[in-house]
C-alpha cells in the first residue's frame, strides 16, 4: 500500500470516527445503516464483482442471520456466539446452495438464489411460533461490550464502525491473498483459470459461502440496530436493493459497495421531498445510471483516470494508462 | 374426484396465461439474450392502457383494446429495445438485469401514482357462465382463455416455422452471426421478438386482468411465475414455456387445495430449485454446450 492511500484511509478513518458527533440520533441510525448494508453489500461483492456469480439472495442470508441472533441472544446465549452461529450457518447454508447451483454455472445461480430468498421470506412468514409470523420479532437486544452498554446510538455506532472496519479488513486479506486472486482470474476468463489450475467450482462456492456469511452478519447487526425485524424486511426486493448497491458504487472495486451503500442509504433522505415520486425517480435515475456506466460510479472514476493517463502519455496503450 | 377435475381446468387457463408470459420470456433470452426482469409489470400494464382509454378517454372498449395493442407494441415492444436494452446489450447480461428490474419498479410505481393503488375490475371477454361436464362446473371463461392462448401459441409456432420471416428469426436466435453472413437483416429479428414479446404480453394481460383484477403490483407474482415457468420447461424452448407454463398453473391450483394455503407459492419455487439441480436444461429443453 502507497503512502498515499494510507493516509487517505486514515482520513476515511478519521470522518467515520468524527461524523457521529456532528449528527443527531436518527442522523446516526442513517450512518449505522449505512456501515450494516456495506457489510452486506461488501459479501455481495466478494460474490459477483470478484466472482462473477449473480446471487439475488442476500436478504435472505441477512434474515437468517437476524433472527438466529435475535431467538439466540433473546434466549439468553451470548450475544457473540449468537453472532459467529449467524455468521456460520450462513456460510454452510450458502455452501450447501451453492454446491448443486454452481454445477451448471452462469445465470443458474441467480434463478436458484431468487427462489431460495422466496422460500426464506415464505417460511419466516408462516412458522410463526418462532419467527412471530408478519408481526416480526420485537425487542432484539443490544449487545454489551466489555460491560459497556450499547444502548445509546453512539455508542452502537461504533460498535458497528469496529466491526465493518474488521469485516473489511478481512475482505481486503481474502481479496490479497492467493484465492482472491483466483477469484478475480476467474472472473476475467474462466476457462484460462481453470487451465491454470483453478478449481473453477470449489473458488466460487467458496466466494458465494463467505459473501452469504456476510450477509448474515449484516442481518445480525440489522436485528440489533432496528430491534425490531419482520419477513418483510428480507425480502425478494431488499435483496435488489444490496445488488444494486454493488452494481451502482461498482462491482469488483473494493469501495464500490460501501459507496453504493452510502447512495442508496442516502437516496430516500434526499429525495424524500419528492414524497410518491421517489420510487420513479429512483429507478430512472438506475436505468440512466446503466445506460451510461453500466460498471458503476468507480468504473466511471476508473475511465476518466484512464483517460487522463492517455492525454499525459499519448503513447501509451490503453492497456498501460490502465495500470 | 370432481372439484380435482375443475381446478385441473381452472389450473390449466391460468397456466396457459402464464405460459404466453413465459414464452416472451424465452424469445428474448433467444434472441438477444435479455433477461427481463419486468416481464410481470409487461403484463400488468396492458390492461390499464384499455382501462385508461375507456375511463379517461370516453373510448369504446373495441377502440381502446386496439389503441392499447398500438401503444404496448410501441412502448413495451420498440421503445424497450431502443431506449434500455441496445445501449446494454454490448455489457453483458448484468446491466440488463439491473436495468429490467428498475424498470419493473418504474412502471408498478408509475401506474401506483398517476392511475391508482386500487384493485379495478376489468371488463371480462366471455360470459362467467359455468357449463356442466361430467359433474364438474367448468367456467367458459377459463374454457375460452384456454382456447384463446394456446391459438396464439400455435399461431406464433407456424409463424416461426412456416414463414420466411420466422425462419430467419429461427437463424438468428440460434447464430447471429452465421444468420448476418447468411444476409439475415440480423436486427430487424430481433426487434421483431420484441414486438411478438409485447404482443403476447398485451394478450395475456387482457385475459388475466379479468381473473385477478388490474393492480400495480400484479406483474410481481406473475413475472416470479413466467421466470419459473420458462426454466422449469426449458429456457431455449418455446414448447417448453408452454409445458412449463401450464404445469405451474396446474400445480399453483392443486397445492393450494391439496397442500397447504399459505405455503402455495413455495411448491413452484421447489419445483424450480429441483429442476435446476436435476434437469438443469429444463423438461423439454436441450442442453447447452459450454463454449470456450
Amino acid at each position: 500500500m502507497s503512502k498515499h492511500s494510507l493516509l487517505t484511509l486514515v482520513a476515511g478513518l478519521s470522518i467515520l470516527i468524527l461524523l457521529p458527533f456532528t449528527q443527531s440520533n436518527y442522523g446516526v441510525f442513517v450512518l449505522c445503516s449505512w456501515l450494516v448494508y456495506s457489510i452486506s453489500a461488501m459479501g455481495l461483492n466478494l460474490t459477483l464483482g470478484y466472482a462473477g456469480q449473480v446471487s439475488l439472495a442476500q436478504a435472505s442470508f441477512m434474515g437468517i442471520g437476524a433472527y438466529m441472533t435475535a431467538l439466540m441472544t433473546m434466549a439468553g446465549v451470548p450475544w457473540p456466539a449468537a453472532m459467529i452461529a449467524a455468521m456460520v450457518s450462513c456460510f454452510v447454508i450458502g455452501f450447501l446452495l451453492g454446491y448443486p447451483a454452481l454445477r451448471v454455472q452462469h445465470h443458474f445461480l441467480a434463478f436458484i438464489t431468487l427462489a431460495f430468498n422466496a422460500l426464506v421470506v415464505l417460511v419466516l412468514r408462516n412458522e410463526e411460533w418462532l419467527t412471530g409470523g408478519t408481526y416480526g420479532i420485537v425487542g432484539v437486544p443490544r449487545p454489551e461490550v466489555f460491560g459497556l452498554p450499547t444502548q445509546t446510538p453512539l455508542a452502537f455506532y461504533f460498535f458497528v464502525l469496529a466491526l465493518f472496519v474488521l469485516m473489511a479488513a478481512g475482505l481486503y486479506a481474502i481479496i490479497r491473498s492467493p484465492w482472491g486472486r483466483a477469484f478475480k482470474a476467474l472472473r476475467e476468463n474462466p476457462i484460462r483459470a481453470n487451465s491454470l489450475g483453478v478449481d473453477i467450482r470449489q473458488t466460487t462456492l467458496l466466494a458465494f459461502a463467505i459473501g452469504s456469511s456476510y450477509g448474515g452478519l449484516a442481518g445480525s447487526l440489522l436485528a440489533q440496530l432496528t430491534q425490531f425485524i419482520d419477513p418483510h424486511s428480507f425480502g425478494l426486493t431488499i435483496s435488489l436493493k444490496v445488488l444494486l448497491m454493488v452494481i451502482v458504487g461498482g462491482a469488483g472495486f473494493f469501495f464500490g459497495p460501501i459507496l453504493g451503500a452510502l447512495l442508496i442509504v442516502l437516496a430516500p433522505e434526499f429525495l424524500r421531498f419528492t414524497e410518491g415520486y421517489y420510487l420513479m425517480i429512483y429507478a430512472t435515475l438506475v436505468i440512466v445510471l446503466m445506460v451510461f456506466c453500466p460498471t458503476g460510479l468507480l468504473g466511471l472514476v476508473e475511465r476518466a483516470r484512464t483517460a487522463m493517463k492517455l492525454r499525459q502519455n499519448p503513447n501509451a496503450t490503453t492497456w498501460e494508462a490502465g495500470r | 374426484m370432481n372439484t380435482f377435475f375443475q381446478l385441473f381446468v381452472s389450473g390449466l387457463a391460468t397456466g396457459s396465461i402464464y405460459a404466453l408470459a413465459a414464452i416472451g420470456f424465452t424469445l428474448l433470452w433467444q434472441a438477444s439474450q435479455t433477461i427481463n426482469f419486468a416481464q410481470g409489470e409487461f403484463i400488468m400494464l396492458p390492461a390499464f392502457f384499455v382501462l385508461a382509454g375507456t375511463q379517461f378517454l370516453g373510448l369504446s372498449f373495441p377502440v381502446a383494446m386496439a389503441i392499447a395493442v398500438v401503444l404496448s407494441l410501441l412502448l413495451l415492444g420498440l421503445g424497450f429495445k431502443r431506449i434500455i436494452i441496445d445501449p446494454l446489450l454490448p455489457h453483458g447480461v448484468l446491466p440488463i438485469v439491473i436495468a429490467t428490474i428498475a424498470l419493473g419498479i418504474l412502471m408498478k410505481e408509475g401506474v401506483k401514482q398517476f392511475y391508482t393503488a386500487e384493485a379495478l375490475p376489468f371488463p371480462a371477454l366471455f360470459s362467467d357462465r359455468t357449463l356442466n361436464v361430467l359433474g364438474a362446473a367448468i367456467s367458459v371463461q377459463d374454457i375460452a382463455v384456454l382456447l384463446i392462448a394456446l391459438g396464439a401459441v400455435a399461431l406464433l409456432q407456424l409463424f416461426l416455422n412456416g414463414t420466411k420471416i420466422g425462419r430467419c428469426m429461427q437463424a438468428t436466435a440460434q447464430n447471429p452471426n452465421v444468420a448476418e453472413i447468411l444476409g439475415v437483416p440480423v436486427r430487424r429479428m430481433i426487434l421483431y421478438t420484441f414486438l411478438i414479446n409485447a404482443a403476447l404480453a398485451f394478450l395475456a394481460s387482457i385475459l388475466i386482468s379479468p381473473i385477478y383484477l388490474a393492480k400495480f403490483s400484479n406483474g410481481e407474482t406473475l413475472g416470479l411465475i413466467a421466470f419459473i415457468a420458462a426454466i422449469v420447461g426449458g429456457f431455449n424452448q418455446i414448447r417448453g414455456a408452454l409445458a412449463g407454463g401450464l404445469l405451474i398453473g396446474v400445480i399453483d391450483n392443486l397445492s393450494a387445495a391439496y397442500i397447504s394455503a399459505s405455503y402455495r407459492s413455495a411448491v413452484p419455487l421447489i419445483l424450480l430449485i429441483i429442476i435446476i439441480l436435476v434437469r438443469p436444461q429444463g423438461l423439454l429443453g436441450k442442453a447447452e454446450g459450454r463454449t470456450v
